[in-house]
């Protein structure tokens, strides 16, 4: 099981803060991941339909989408970060 | 001594004074302090608040991990950095960084420094709320943030 976290618009539209689910084994990057996320649904679809503007965190520490995901615990999913 | 880096992600206000006397307080070495307090601002009367998310646990981390650079590249005597979550009315107090170092230019560029990282890589995002209480759009990130940020590459 990965648990996965969402927040602002990702968090949203896709209806929940946080999930534990099940990656089949073909899932082995974040870009993979993403794609794979989208075909569960219409809800995923809306919050990843331009997956190139999600940014992503592996177990709290941000990485690019060619990152491994073998291991991580914590996948937070969110857009461009607009703090300060 | 190792310099004092203090971060705080929290939904009550800061008092600037009292985190500055915390900060220079017994520390002789200390000859600048700088601050920076970014506020909720009504963009011309449109809004009313901001709610502010952010990712718990990895928003201390990040902040963490760029004061600490700061302190590293710009020699600071100390670094506070105190971010707010939760809903903010127009006025109040978003985000303070204090950087304090023995001269002037190190403690300017050590809280700017802070700031540009801490706008594009520490996990918060802004919903605005309207000032007819409809509640808005998420804040969009602004290439200008990208580009301040990219300016302490070399």
């Amino acid at each position: 099981m990965t648990r996965l976290v969402y927040f602002a618009w990702v968090r949203e539209r896709i209806g929940k803060a946080e999930e534990d689910i099940v990656l089949p084994a073909s899932v082995r990057t974040v870009s993979d991941l993403l794609t794979h996320l989208t075909s569960l649904g219409e809800e995923y679809e809306a919050a990843l339909q331009f997956p190139e503007v999600i940014r992503v965190a592996i177990d709290q520490e941000h990485v690019e989408h060619d990152e491994p995901i073998a291991g991580a615990r914590e996948i937070g999913l969110f857009p461009p970060m607009t703090g300060g | 001594m190792t310099a004092p880096v203090t971060i705080r992600v929290q939904a009550e206000d800061f008092d600037l004074q009292s985190e500055i006397d915390r900060m220079t307080g017994g520390r002789g070495e200390i000859g600048a302090v700088v601050t920076f307090t970014g506020l909720c601002r009504d963009e011309g009367g449109r809004l009313e608040a901001l709610e502010l998310e952010h990712y718990p646990g990895m928003a201390e981390v990040e902040m963490t991990r760029i004061a600490q650079a700061a302190v590293e590249r710009f020699s600071l005597e100390g670094i506070t950095a105190i971010h707010r979550h939760g809903r903010i009315n127009v006025g109040e107090n978003i985000v303070l960084v204090i950087a304090a170092a023995s001269h002037r230019q190190a403690a300017f560029d050590g809280a700017n420094f802070m700031m540009d990282f801490l706008k594009t890589a520490a996990p918060f995002w802004k919903k605005e709320h309207g000032a007819s209480g409809q509640a808005g759009d998420w804040i969009a990130a602004r290439d200008a943030d990208d580009a301040a940020r990219d300016k302490w590459k070399n």
